[in-house]
This record gives C-alpha cells, structure tokens and sequence, in this order.
C-alpha cells in the first residue's frame, strides 16, 4: 500500500504535490452568531504529517470535519489535489479516517471491518482477503482477524483503526485525537508506530491533538489553532524555540513571562524597561514600537545562575522553591514582580547548595528572551 | 508487538500464571479450604439479598403463579359425569372399550344409579350424556327410579329394562368422560372435538372458530408489529439525533398517549375514523369520496390495526431509541468516509447496530398485542376481535365455558412463549435492550 493509483497519476501533479490539500479563507458558523473557524488558509504538502494543536473549542474538530466533508464550510473553498471539494460528498473523496473512539462496527469481526471499505468499492473476495491480510501484518495483529473489536484491548483496537482508515490507499489520512482514550505508555508507543506508518505508506495525515508532546514528536509541521484562527504554523523545533506570540509561547512548553515597555531598538535586538524594575535585552518579534507594551518569553532552562561576565542580562531574583527531580532540579523564583518564574538547574557535579529564601543573582542571552505581544 | 502468546480469549487471563496442576487446593491462613471461606464470607450478603426480593416474590407467588396453575388445572378438570357415577369410573377403567362392558360394570352402575337417585345428582349428569348420545337420559331416568329394585345379575336386567343399556357408544363415552382430566377443553379449543365414536375429529366448517381466531390473532399482531417498527424506528432516530431541547418535546408528545386512558385514546379513534367521523366527514367535504361511498375503518381489522398500532406505538420507541442513543454518530462518519453512500452506510452499520432495540420493541409489542382486549373489543367489529375477546365472553359463561376460557388461555400462554423461545433462537434474549 505504497502512495496510491489515484493520486499522481492524474495529471494535476504540480498543484497537488506542493498543496495537495488547500484551506482558501475558510469560515465555519454553527449558529449564524459566531465564528468557529476564522478565515482559514493552510497549504498542506502531499506526504506531510500536519498537526493541528491547540486547546479546547478551538475548532480543529471543525477543521477536520470540513475537510472530510461532514460539516459544510460557510464561507471559502477547500481543495483536494488542486479540485475543489466543497460540494463533494463524504463518501466520494476518499479520505481514510481515524477517530477518538475509533468507531470501529461493533457487529463486524476485525476482518470484516477492514473488508468494508474495499467492498464498499467492490472488489474481488481474493483481492480483499489479501489486502486484509496484508493490514492486518502491517499493525502486527495478523491472528485477530476472526475477532470482534469489543474482544480487543483499547492499544488494539486503535491499531485496527489506523489499518482500516489506510487499506483502501487513500492518500489523505485524517485522525482526530486517535490516541486520547489511551494510557500514557501505550499511547507514546502508538505514536511511533503512527509515525512509521505514514511514513511508510508515504499517506499524508491530518492530526488533530491537544496534547503538545504528541504534536512534537510526531508531525512535520504543527499549526497551533486560537479562537478558530491558526496562531502560528511552523516546524516542532521553531514552534518551541521560536515561538511568534505569546499565546504559543506560553502553550508550548515551559515558559517564563516578564512585562516591561519597550525602551529602545537597534536592528534585530532591543532594550525593554520591566514592570518590576530592571533593563534587559530581548529579541523583538512581535513588537509595536519603541514605548509599546510588550512580554518576555523565556525558557526555564535558558536560564542561568550567577551569570558570567559574558551574559549580558542579570536580575536579582528570590528563590521560593525547590523541587529536586532527579537529573535536575526546578527552582521558583520572585524575578522582577513574577513570583512564577521556573529556572531548570542540571543537576551537575559543580552546582553549588542553594536554599529557600537566598537571593541569587540570574541571567540569559539576549536570543533567549523573545518579545512579544503583551499580555494581561 | 505481544499478541503471539493470545490465541484465544480464555488466554488473557492464563498468561503468566501457570499453575501447577497437581498443586493442592488454596486454603485459607487457618486451614480452611478458600472455596468454603469464601461461601460462608457472601452467606450474609446471600441472605440479604433473598430477604429484599422475598416479599414481591411471595407477591407474585399469590397473584400470579398460583393463579396462573388454578387457570391451566381448570382446563383439564372435568367435573360433570366423573362426579355422579363414583363406583361406576372406579371399575370401568378396566374394561376394554369392546363390545359391552361386563357384570361388575352394570352391578356399578346400578349402585350409583341407586345413590344417585337419592341424592338428586342424576338429573345434570344425564343432561350432559343427552347431548352426545340423544335418548340417555330417558333411559338412565327411567332405570334410577327402580334402581333399588334390581336384582342381579344386573346387565340382564337393565339390559331388560331398557335396550338404551345395550348402546355401546354409550358405555365408550362414560369410560371417556369418567375421567377425571380431559384434553376435551383442548380439542374444543383447536376446533377438534370427539365423534361418537370417540375418535378426534376435526369440528364442523361452520362450528370452526377458535383456530382461525388464533390465526387471525397472530398475524394481525404481526402486522401490528410491522407497522410500530416501520412507524416507531423514524420517530427514535429523530428522538436520538437532535438536540436535547428538541427532542424532550419530542419524547414528550411520544410518552403522552400513556398518560392518556386507553379507553380516551379508543373512543378517539371511534370519532375519527367512524363512517359519519372525521376523516370522512373531510373526505366527503373535499370531493375525494361521494357521500354514499364513506369508507369502513373501524368496527373491522382496519379498526383493530390502526387503533392498536397508535396504542402499542411507545412500545417500540422506547427501546429503539435507548439503543440509538447510544450509537454515536462517528460510526455513520466511519462508514461514510470509508467510501459508503448515505443510504449503504445506514444499511450495512445503523440498522445492524439498532437490532436489540428492534427485536426487544418487537417482543414487547408483540407479546402486548397477542393479548389485548379491550382494542379490539371497542373498535374490532366482528372480523376485528382477537382471541382474548372470545376468552374474555367464555369466561363469564358455565363451568364448561369457563374451562373452554381457561384451555384458550393457556394455549395462548403456550403460543407467547414459543414465540419467546423462538425469538430467543434467533436473536438471544441476552442481546435485547429494553432501556
Ligand atoms: N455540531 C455543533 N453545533 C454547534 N456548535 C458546535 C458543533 N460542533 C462544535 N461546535 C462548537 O464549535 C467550537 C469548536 O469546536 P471543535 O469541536 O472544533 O473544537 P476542538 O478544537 O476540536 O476542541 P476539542 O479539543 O475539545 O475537541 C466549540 O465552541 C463548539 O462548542
Ligand atoms: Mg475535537
């Protein structure tokens, strides 16, 4: 079930491979009240693994739901391969789907389940029986073929899931929150075994998540969707490291929020007066001007105790707390007005004792500390 | 991944704990065995247990099942002869049925002729004979009056005082008769009945009634059933499907026909469908029909099958819709998007996940129309009654009728619960969700 019959061979292989799926100023209303998706435009490339992330009622479900043809969009065109689809029915557009309860047919043995879609599209009992068979080795559950889903376990049914939403090579595979009903072992397994599937086959996923280290170590590209608009599109690693506001700063992962003012700019870095007293240098990104509010997004762990003379940021902060984790520790901090600040420590052979209440001196590099749109 | 060591179900709960067979059974810390500490741990909870359902099955002992076997003895008792010639029934038991009975038989008979004479009992028995064999009761009258002078050998001499003793059809039908349990009630039942010959044969065209009543019962209950499914499985969808608000109006108006009375809900369809009632009443206002060509729906099958279809209706929502709700609807998307129509993906996966709610709708309505009464009594005319209605007229008539009642009765007791079996064989009751 390599990359499928349909997809290149029709003619249309520029547009389709480089947008092989297209959002055009997509909106969504339920109610005719409000928004759920604002004027969605994504390009999604044929192969990619796309995420969409972000927290609840942000209207990814939607998003997905528009693509697979179950909701109709209010307002803007999708399209499949360079073809329009919005007046396409469900059925017809070929796109395989995975779903949070895997919807597996509950009156169908596992066989029978993965023969669906292909009788569905009548094929030949041998042709079926092989393909089956063939799904079945691919998720490494070749012996329950004759078993019904409710006599498998929650890892196993999803499996089935994965292989009935690939046998019948679609080249658009959507999963919404497949692996939310799981453990969090089996479900950082599942994850690879997702990952080296699509990868295998080659299929292009849309997967929908709310949780972010899903979102990491699975996808190509992950948009982080807000209020029915996508915040910010980008690689795992920029989505972390370079967030572009706030909102996806403090989303993904761990992070440590200064308000200040704009003080000054010169070219690609800038001097920001804190609410709490203090000038530090940041990297402008999302900024209005000198004089403008801005936040500073640092990450606990580009923060260092007792900087060296080669660090150019220092505040006197007060330690609060310490959490010993092992191979590091967590310490909470009153920095500039911010009784939340986390600094990670390492936990190396060098690190000198430190106590509740001392008053340390910290710091960072100007790159690490990212100014973006204020806040609160 | 691990699934090489799960062959079967059974192997999950195996899988690393191997014992070894030859291993003594578990005891208790103090030598008991586990199995018997564990008895005796839930006697308590047993017991509760038994002591929370005791007073409703004590309730259902006395209303119901005791009832219920007073109903079914009833049917086979068979009071009449075996009552009035005691010595008679004691000794002709052993006589063959060929030819005439012998001495002992007549000495009997003369015996409880005598008693009987005395003690007035010989009148209603002989009543009863008459019916079957015309002239009985002349001659067992005329001899009960010299009973107390007859002098053995007694068959010549009743034989000589009337020739109505030397009927062997006679003697065949008290040996029958003098029995205390009679499939009679049974054979009437299913229009068969004993010849004078006492062989089973079926009853007269024109005396036919309760078989095809039967028949009739059950099939007009099949269509009503077919007719609550067809109507019922729409109104459970929708009732499943759309939002909360909705829908609880919409239950609301499905659940108040219950908290009308059924005879309200009855006479409503009297004025709606009667010939000068509503419906004709428009569709002779609107030109459809010509004032002399009213229609006839009620008082008839038509009658019967639209009334309790409306009445039996809920029955066959309820279920439905518990188990449509809780269909969610991805497996409709799964279908969908694995490439069936709308109209495929409903067949091959909703309408086989809606099974326990058809077939326990099915059951209940079923099971509910084979034996309602008051429908068809109201609106069913002469071709629209069922069987109860007959049951119903039976029982208030003499003893016999009421045994007739009791036999019909426990025939249709018989024919729900191999339908029940039936329906178990092909279903499975466990599969059934009522709601
Ligand atoms: N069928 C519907 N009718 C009306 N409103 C809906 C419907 N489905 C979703 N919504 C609304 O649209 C918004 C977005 O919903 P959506 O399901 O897309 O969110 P989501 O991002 O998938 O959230 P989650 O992570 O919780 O699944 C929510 O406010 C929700 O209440
Ligand atoms: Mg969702």
């Amino acid at each position: 079930m390599i990359a499928s019959p349909n997809g290149h061979q029709n003619g249309n292989v520029g547009a389709g491979d480089a947008s092989y799926v297209r959002f055009e100023n997509v909106q969504k209303s339920y109610d005719g009240e409000s928004l759920v998706v604002k004027d969605l435009n994504l390009d999604i490339p044929r192969g990619e693994f796309l995420t969409m992330l972000g927290p609840s009622g942000s209207g990814k479900t939607t998003c997905l739901m528009m693509l697979a043809g179950f909701e109709p969009a209010t307002h803007g065109e999708i399209f499949l391969n360079g073809h329009p689809i919005n007046n396409l029915p469900p059925h017809k557009r070929g796109i395989g789907m995975v779903f949070q309860n895997y919807a597996l047919f509950p009156h169908m043995t596992v066989a029978e389940n993965l023969a669906y879609p292909l009788k569905v599209r009548g094929m030949s009992k041998v042709e079926i029986e092989t393909r089956v068979k063939r799904a079945l080795d691919m998720v490494e559950l070749p012996r329950m073929a004759g078993r019904r889903p409710a006599q498998l376990s929650g890892g196993q049914q999803q499996r089935v899931a994965v292989a009935r939403a690939v046998v019948f090579e679609p080249d658009l595979v959507l999963m919404d929150e497949p692996l939310g009903a799981l453990d969090k072992q089996l479900r950082e397994q599942m994850q690879y075994e997702v990952k080296h599937i699509q990868e295998r086959l080659g299929v292009t996923v849309v997967y929908v998540t709310h949780d972010q280290t899903e979102a990491l170590t699975m996808s190509d590209r992950v948009a982080v969707f807000n209020d029915g608009r996508i915040q910010q599109l980008s690689s795992p690693k920029d989505l972390y490291e370079a967030p572009t506001s706030s909102f996806v700063a403090k989303f993904i992962g761990e992070n440590n929020v200064l308000s200040g003012r704009i003080a000054s700019i010169e070219g690609d870095t800038c001097r920001v007066d804190l609410d709490g007293g203090g000038t530090v240098g940041a990297v402008p990104i999302a900024v209005q001007g000198i004089g403008s509010r801005t936040s500073l997004s640092i990450r606990p762990e580009r923060v260092v105790l007792d900087p060296g003379p080669d660090v150019p940021n220092g505040l006197d902060g007060v330690i609060l707390e310490l959490i010993y984790l092992g191979d590091h520790i967590r310490v909470r901090m009153d920095v500039a007005g911010n009784d939340e600040f986390i600094v990670k420590i390492p936990n190396g052979a060098e690190m000198r004792p430190l106590e509740r209440g001392a008053r340390v001196r910290l710091g960072w590099r100007t790159r690490d500390c990212r100014a973006l749109d204020p806040v609160g | 991944m691990t699934d090489t060591a799960m062959s079967g179900p059974a192997s999950f709960a195996d899988a690393g704990r191997v014992r070894d067979p030859s291993a003594a059974p578990l005891t208790t810390a103090d030598g008991l065995p586990l199995k018997a500490a564990l008895r005796r741990s839930q006697r308590r909870l047993r017991l509760q247990a038994v002591l929370l359902v005791l007073p409703l099955l004590l309730f259902i002992f006395v209303t119901f099942a005791i009832p219920i076997a007073m109903m079914m003895s009833r049917s086979v008792q068979n009071p009449e002869v075996s009552e009035f010639p005691p010595e008679t029934a004691a000794v002709i038991d052993d006589w063959d049925g060929e030819g005439l009975p012998g001495e002992e038989v007549f000495a009997a008979m003369a015996r409880d002729l005598a008693t009987g004479q005395e003690n007035n009992t010989v009148g209603r028995v002989t009543a009863r004979i008459n019916r079957e064999i015309p002239g009985a009761r002349g001659f067992m009258l005329g001899t009960a009056r010299e009973a107390a002078t007859l002098q053995p050998p007694y068959k010549e001499a009743m034989l000589a005082a009337n020739k109505g003793w030397g009927n062997e059809r006679y003697w065949r039908l008290l040996k029958r008769e003098t029995r205390s349990i009679t499939p009679a009630y049974y054979l009437l039942a299913l229009d068969y009945e004993y010849d004078s010959n006492g062989a089973i044969v079926k009853r007269p065209a024109n005396y036919q009634v309760y078989q095809p009543l039967f028949l009739r019962t059950a099939w007009m209950s099949l269509v009503i059933t077919g007719l609550t499914i067809l109507l019922g499985y729409p109104v459970a969808y929708l009732l499943a499907s759309l939002p909360l608000r909705t829908s609880n109006l919409l239950m609301i108006l499905v659940l108040l026909p219950f908290w009308t009375s059924l005879l309200v809900r009855t006479s409503a369809w009297i004025v709606l469908l009667q010939q000068q009632g509503v419906i004709n009443d428009l569709l002779v206002f609107s030109g459809l029909l010509g004032d002399g060509s009213r229609l006839r729906m009620i008082y008839n099958q038509t009658g019967t099958i639209v009334a309790m279809t409306h009445v039996l209706l809920p029955f066959m929502i309820l279920p439905l819709y518990s188990v449509m709700k809780t269909i969610s609807p991805s497996y409709m998307r799964a279908a969908r998007s694995l490439g069936a129509s709308n109209f495929r993906a409903f067949v091959t996966v909703y309408l086989p996940m809606t099974i326990p709610g058809i077939a326990a709708g099915t059951l209940l309505v079923f099971i509910l129309a084979v034996g309602y009464y008051i429908t068809p009594a109201l609106v069913g005319g002469d071709s629209g009654i069922f069987i109860s209605n007959l049951i119903a007229e039976n029982m208030r008539g003499t003893g016999a009728q009421v045994r007739l009642a009791a036999a019909l009765s426990t025939l249709l007791l018989v024919g729900v619960l191999l339908f029940y079996w039936l329906f178990n064989k092909i279903v499975g009751v466990d599969r059934l969700k009522f709601g």
